[in-house]
């Protein structure tokens, strides 16, 4: 029996996020261009928007801290005041226009793009493992020059802090490699074929037609992060115990000491230098995600009920 | 004497240079291309690598401002800062800092054109581009640094190191290195601005290397014979199509994406707009493009620019 979702009606597709990761930049710019703009019967509405303009114009990350770190609940409700860093106000009215967060109101889907230095391909960034929405667009997006991971962060939705943390679901998309500042057209023509994939999957799933069936889907789960840096490239290699990690400048190198063979990621991500990140660890399992359809009506309605008993709770 | 050929330097006789004594290793001109940061920082802690007998030999770094900021630069651009209007403006704190850093470097390490001047300056860079190992040569009629990069070439090989020659009268711009009697660029890609990558790193450290060598045995009296040189020539310089309002409409093709060298023919595809159409260079004659999609051009209007290659000849050099 397939899981019964409500309809996707509201989606948005957010680039510039970061300001200086350019395909979502450009792609954003061109989407929103009049002779782009098409019906495709997809979500009822499809907001497309830059997230930080200010940091785009200047071609920056940001302009006073990392937007995409604001968008934990403490953050969108604290206290409002007059010299409050810009991205925090941007964050919070990004939060009156596709959230409120956790609400009933808030967006049904987004799709956040952005770059990577490192040497990644398509990846899908996502809180949840057991978000079938996401999976389901994952798995549907194949393609065949890209290699494509799904990455889960273990955060809790209470801890959660990036942009697409305010739709009802939500994933980044991330591609590398790409220097900032920089557009490379295979890295553009990847991200516009993923949002248009996403867009058809959506449209197909709305419209109740397809039955979209059952997937075992490998999933990387990302939980640590070290100061390392490592065999440049190599992202989502297995990296074992003893392996060579890091080289030091007068050219001995470091091996890794970890226990456990793990998966290397977002190996030497130019932001991460500030974060102390050279690179990060994940676990790979399947995950089994079970056949999905949209709800009738009759069962929205219902859900809707119960959703309103637990937002009191 | 010259034998008339218009571009290259063919003189039978040894030209004389004094031994050259003072040299610089500029790092961080642009804060955010690493490589150089971090060779020019380890080696203010530790110079043993780049000691040579006889020789001063000064690491430094130009831009600190930028490079605490890991950006490009923080009112301008210092490698475009070294014209003789910023040299001699007044105005002190009221300067653009990189002006007021010119000034600063100018009286260091110059002045600019003066007998004072540091013999040679290294100065060093990355590049988005995939340029790899790349030595930039000022003037096709400095024999002394002719030589140099023709043995940084034998002595790096199998391993590529091209020569880039800017002598464009318009294209050409007032670096950092401009102030030493002999400057050298040293451009090494492609990298990530802010990212440090091994073997970049590594390849810049041993092209180097091979300079400071070059010099020491100018130095102790060796006598260089008579040289040619291939060197790629800057022609001009090609920005993104774009639309009546500056905005950039498309994007390096992916047929040229990290081609830098390789030749460009008439009809070939250049750019690609962002719904898939080919935009196909015009020229009328094959060019070899280099510093393709360079991240710090875009504000330039620079999608890359077009080189000649050409073969220079230099002179026996030897000390004075």
């Amino acid at each position: 029996m397939p899981v019964r979702l409500p309809r996707l009606s509201r989606a948005a597709v957010c680039g510039g996020t970061h300001g200086n990761e350019l395909s979502g930049v450009y792609l954003v710019r061109e989407m929103l261009k009049p002779e782009n703009r098409k019906e495709d019967g997809g979500p009822a509405s499809l907001l497309m928007l830059l997230s930080n303009p200010r940091a785009v114009q200047q071609c920056t990350r940001y302009v006073d801290t990392d937007l995409n770190r604001c968008f934990t609940h403490a953050t969108l409700n604290g206290p409002a005041s007059e010299g409050a860093p810009y991205e925090i106000f941007r964050a919070r009215e990004l939060n009156n226009l596709l959230g409120p967060k956790g609400s009933r109101a808030a967006v049904d889907l987004i799709c956040d793009l952005h770059n990577t230095t490192a040497n990644m391909g398509l990846c899908f960034i996502a809180y949840s493992d057991c978000d079938w929405v996401c999976l389901h667009i994952f798995r549907h997006l194949q393609m065949p020059d890209t290699p494509m991971r799904f990455i889960h962060f273990d955060v809790s939705t209470k801890e959660s802090y990036s942009l697409d943390s305010i739709g009802k679901h939500g994933f980044a998309m991330e591609i590398g490699p790409q220097p900032h500042g920089c557009i490379k057209s295979n890295i553009y023509t990847a991200m516009r074929e993923g949002v248009q994939h996403m867009r058809d999957w959506v449209s197909c799933f709305n419209s109740g037609e397809s039955n979209v069936s059952m997937a075992q889907l490998p999933v990387c789960r990302g939980f640590k992060t070290s100061k390392c840096f490592l065999s440049q490239d190599r992202d989502f290699c297995l990296l074992r115990p003893g392996e060579p990690l890091f080289q030091t400048f007068s050219g001995e190198t470091v091996k890794y000491q970890g226990a456990e063979a793990l998966y290397a990621f977002f190996i030497n991500e130019c932001a991460y230098y500030k974060k102390g990140i050279a690179l990060s660890l994940a676990r790979k399992r399947r995950v089994s995600v079970p056949s999905i359809r949209v709800q009738t009506d009759e069962e929205e309605r219902a859900s809707e009920q119960s959703f309103a008993s637990e937002e009191e709770e | 004497m010259s034998n008339g050929s218009s571009s290259n330097n063919n003189n039978n006789n040894t030209a004389r240079f004094d031994a050259a004594r003072r040299v610089a290793i500029f790092g961080g001109t642009h804060g955010n291309e690493m490589s150089g940061v971090t060779l020019v920082n380890l080696w203010m802690q530790n110079s043993a690598e780049i000691q040579r007998k006889g020789l001063e030999i000064k690491p430094f770094i130009t831009n600190p401002k930028a490079v605490e900021k890991c950006v490009r630069y923080v009112d301008t651009d210092l490698n475009r800062a070294f014209t003789q209007e910023n040299l001699s403006a007044t105005g002190g704190d009221e300067l653009p800092y990189e002006v007021q850093r010119a000034q600063e470097i100018n009286r260091m390490f110059g002045p600019k054109g003066s007998a004072e001047a540091y013999d040679v300056i290294f100065d060093l860079h990355n590049t988005t581009s995939n340029m790899g190992c790349t030595l930039i040569l000022e003037s096709s009629k400095d024999a002394f640094n002719l030589q140099m990069m023709n043995y940084i070439k034998k002595a790096f090989a199998p391993a590529s190191c091209l020569v880039l020659l800017n002598e464009h009268p318009l294209l050409k711009y007032s670096t950092s290195r401009s102030v030493a009697k002999h400057p050298v660029g040293m451009e090494v890609g492609p990298q990530p601005q802010g990212v440090l990558r091994s073997n970049i790193f590594e390849a810049m450290r041993v092209i180097l290397k091979h300079a400071l060598d070059f010099i020491s045995l100018f130095n102790e009296g060796m006598e260089f014979p008579p040289c040619t040189v291939e060197v790629f020539r800057v022609l001009e310089r090609m920005d993104y199509p774009r639309d009546a309002n500056g905005n950039i409409i498309a994007m390096v093709h992916p047929n040229l994406q990290d081609c830098d060298w390789e030749p460009l023919n008439p009809g070939d595809p250049m750019f690609q707009t962002f719904d898939g159409k080919t935009i196909h260079y015009q020229g009328s004659s094959t060019v070899y493009p280099t510093f393709i999609n360079e991240a710090a051009y875009y504000e330039k209007q620079q999608a890359f620019v077009t080189t000649r290659r050409e073969t220079l000849a230099a002179s026996a050099i030897r000390k004075a």
